[in-house]
């Protein structure tokens, strides 16, 4: 209270001119407290002007889709995930900028939710529906950007040929020369293609989910990748086989399980009948 | 004028009297065509070898007259859509037109892929049967050295084979073979460029692998398949012990008419599942793999099944690298071991084994009387091991594919394969050796005490016992006086003939079963007696 009245008087007395001829220490004190206040009430003011729109960058108003998709965010992926997306040490990373793609590919494909923690999250049925999966990569999106699959037919144009030889460089390697996946180390494999859809081989691409490696638009361009998968789509999966039964497509060891399990034991049956008929 | 009848029924005689007269071919022809040979099935599976080398030959030249040889690059333009426009060599070229635009091309590919496997299946099953009985021994030796060459030279026409079309499989495994040969100390290099003319892959190995496939390895294999059957004419075949079976005499069926039409039966049914097989079942799609590229390796790369072991032994070779500090240093690759030496240790073990057991078991004599597996426990269990250790290999070898589709850690199958191929080997003869001793034990019992009739007695005193059916009359206490002859012992009643014959027949019975005994205590039972409809007693109209 009392240096509240020291103050304003002070002030007055400044105000009005009446300069004393030599300031005690103690005024001098007393002033300094003064512009301290004054200054420290001033950024306090400033402060609360511009702290509205601190909070504003914290939490964005988010369109119609992404808040539906932070609604299932934060029941159904926030335990891993940690809130808003950040990640959670030892269980989940943070989503911040994998964007839409890595979204759509992981929960489309039945990968997210995981059912455990484990060398790799496994393709199940999905458990939510398109629109769903839409809305929860929205709001990724919208939380920190990131690639996106691009709306339209994904194999418009694309070149047979060109897929092949691009699927044989980059992808036969883990996903074999089939697409029936093959194994990687310690428990991790490359996964079949022959579930996978475009736009979800188009977002394993873009964003390289689990073991796989990123093939962005300037390795691998849109037009390639379209060429990727009209090969895997209408070679790989929809191509009559030539020559029979395929045998699961596992090259010559299946080759050599065959040859023993049909041709050897067929033909000791028939010499088990030859000789016996005597 | 008459006509003079002709005698139909007369013709043969005339005709081969005929060609006596000229070629004096009766003497040496009545003795090959009474040729005795023992039958049993498991004498059938060598023929599985050679009928199919047969289907080989046949498919093989129908794939000559279209494939090209060479390593020009040509551009594609064939009628599979997903590589037209692809620039690829010829040889690939004109395999991908023999799949796809010459008519019965790919069957005949097919057939000829799948016969290979067959052949060297049948190979490896053959040897397996000659080794468990004791079929190798003096005076065969020669004939199962014979033998496991024929297995090393199908290796290698199959290695040749599988690296002709040029697809990118077959140049992986082309890639590993030149990797191989640069393993060995010394001379790799040079042997490695003086195969491939220069640096891997160069432009000269298809066509020096054709003229090797198509000319030089049948040479040689025919020429030792020929050595082998002259051979078994010259020594004759040998047969199981048995009634009336010396080890002096070949009992058996002459070799006109029955045995030869049995083999020619034979032949046709190798050919029909070899042709349902290659008409059946893709075999080495290789319009997948694409044109052969350096830097395209697919996953599941395999080689055919027979050289899997050492795919597999290379696996599971430990990264023991030896380096000697001679001049600016020389490395011996880790590939070495298990692809040079491994190989070459088994070529040695198996075609020294003969000589081996000989050396070991004192045994110097002739024998044309085979062994059951069982009475030989010691080399039963030492085959058995062997099998044990090529199958863990040979696992090994396609490994990444089990893991994958088992859904087990790569890694774990590393490991499980390297204790495996030491842990499997010495536990299968273990456990192999005592089966053989409890079958032997068992034998001898059967022998000694009769067959078990399955009636249970109860003997006054209140103890059960199972009542036998001695073998043999005589002896104290019920003991027949039997000795073992090296042969099945019947151990049911029915192989007695006091329940009736088994019921003979492959799918259906062509007799009927025996009735079944009736027991005297019982009379018949009778049908119930037909009922009459009981009415007002009035006669029927």
């Amino acid at each position: 209270m009392t240096s509240d009245n020291d103050r304003r008087r002070g002030l007055l007395a400044r105000l009005r001119g009446e300069r004393p001829a030599a300031r005690s220490r103690g005024r001098r004190r007393l002033g300094a407290a003064v512009r301290l206040i004054a200054a420290l009430t001033l950024a306090g003011g400033a402060y609360t002007v511009f702290a509205p729109g601190v909070q504003a960058q914290e939490n964005p108003p988010l369109t119609g889709a992404a808040a539906e998709g932070k609604a299932l965010f934060d029941v159904s992926c926030v335990t891993c995930h940690g809130r808003n997306a950040q990640g959670v040490e030892g269980r989940g990373p943070s989503l911040i900028g994998v964007g839409a793609a890595s979204v759509e590919f992981q929960v489309s494909s039945g990968r997210m939710p995981m059912a455990r923690q484990e060398a790799q999250a496994m393709r199940k049925p999905p458990v939510f529906n398109d629109e769903q999966v839409r809305q929860l990569a929205r709001y990724v999106q919208e939380l920190g950007g990131g690639p996106q699959v691009p709306e339209g037919d994904l194999r418009e144009g694309a070149n047979l040929a060109t897929g092949g030889e691009l699927f044989r460089i980059n992808c036969s390697q883990c996903h074999a020369f089939g697409g029936g996946g093959g194994a990687l180390s310690s428990g991790k494999y490359a996964p079949s293609l022959r579930p996978a859809s475009d736009r979800q081989i188009y977002a394993a691409m873009l964003s390289g989910p689990q073991n796989m490696p990123v093939f962005g638009d300037n390795q691998i361009t849109p037009d390639q990748k379209a060429d990727i998968i009209a090969y895997i789509q209408d070679t790989l999966k929809h191509d009559q086989d030539q020559g029979g039964f395929n045998l699961g497509r596992y090259g010559p060891s299946t080759e050599g399980l065959a040859i023993f399990l049909i041709g050897i034991v067929a033909l000791v049956f028939a010499s088990l009948w030859i000789a016996g008929k005597s | 004028m008459k006509r003079r009848k002709l005698d139909m029924a007369s013709v043969p005689g005339k005709a081969a009297v005929g060609v006596d007269e000229r070629f004096q071919v009766s003497t040496p022809l009545r003795k090959l065509l009474n040729k005795v040979f023992p039958d049993h099935w498991s004498f059938l599976l060598g023929e599985i070898a050679l009928f199919s080398f047969v289907v080989l030959l046949l498919t093989g030249v129908f794939l000559t007259f279209f494939y090209e040889p060479a390593m020009t690059e040509v551009v594609y333009n064939g009628s599979y859509a997903p590589l037209r426009g692809t620039p690829m060599s010829a040889a690939y070229a004109s395999s991908l037109d023999l799949s796809f635009d010459v008519r019965g091309g790919l069957i005949m590919r097919q057939m000829h892929h799948w016969a290979a496997l067959l052949f060297m299946a049948a190979i490896v099953v053959h040897m397996l049967r000659v080794f468990f009985t004791g079929a190798f021994r003096k005076p065969r030796e020669t004939n199962w050295i014979i033998g496991s060459l024929l297995f090393w030279v199908g290796f290698l026409a199959g290695f040749t084979g599988y690296s002709l079309p040029d697809d990118g499989l077959s140049g992986t495994g082309l890639r590993i073979a030149s990797g191989i040969m640069l393993s060995i100390p010394v001379i790799g290099s040079w042997v490695t460029s003086s195969i491939f003319g220069g640096e891997f892959p160069g432009d000269i190995i298809i066509s020096r692998f054709f003229i090797a496939h198509v000319l030089l390895i049948p040479g040689l294999l025919v020429a030792l398949i020929s050595a082998h059957l002259g051979l078994v004419f010259k020594q004759k075949h040998t047969q199981w012990p048995g009634p009336g079976r010396t080890n002096e005499n070949v009992v058996g069926e002459r070799m006109f008419p029955r045995y030869a039409l049995k083999q020619g039966g034979f032949f046709m049914v190798v050919f029909g599942v070899i042709a349902l097989m290659g008409g059946l079942f893709q075999i080495n799609p290789i319009w997948y793999f694409g044109p052969y590229e350096a830097w395209v390796v697919s996953a599941a790369s395999q080689p055919d099944w027979y050289v899997m072991f050492l795919d597999g032994s290379t696996r599971l070779m430990p990264a023991w690298e030896i380096n000697i500090p001679i001049g600016d240093g020389y490395v011996i690759p880790p590939l070495f071991w298990p692809t040079v030496v491994l190989p070459g240790i088994l070529v040695g073990l198996s075609t020294l084994y003969p000589f081996v057991e000989a050396r070991r078991l004192k045994d110097y004599r002739s024998h044309n009387l085979l062994q059951r597996p069982r009475d030989v426990p010691e080399r039963t269990a030492i085959g058995a091991m062997a099998v044990a250790f090529y199958i863990v290999l040979t696992l090994s070898g396609g490994n990444d594919v089990i893991a994958d589709k088992f859904q087990i850690s790569l890694n774990a199958m590393t490991w499980a394969g390297r204790i495996g191929l030491l842990v499997v080997p010495p536990l299968a003869y273990y456990v192999t050796y005592r089966i053989c001793l409890g079958l032997q034990q068992h034998d001898r019992e059967v022998l000694a005490h009769g067959v078990e009739t399955g009636i249970i007695r109860r003997l006054p005193d209140g103890r059960f016992e199972e009542v036998h059916q001695p073998l043999a009359a005589g002896g104290h206490d019920g003991h027949g006086e039997l000795e073992y002859v090296g042969w099945v012992v019947p151990k049911k009643m029915n192989r007695l003939g006091a329940l009736g014959p088994a019921i003979r027949g492959f799918f259906y019975p062509i007799e009927k079963p025996a009735e079944a005994p009736v027991s005297p205590g019982h009379p018949p039972v009778e049908s119930r007696p037909e009922r009459k409809e009981i009415g007002s007693g009035s006669s029927p109209r």
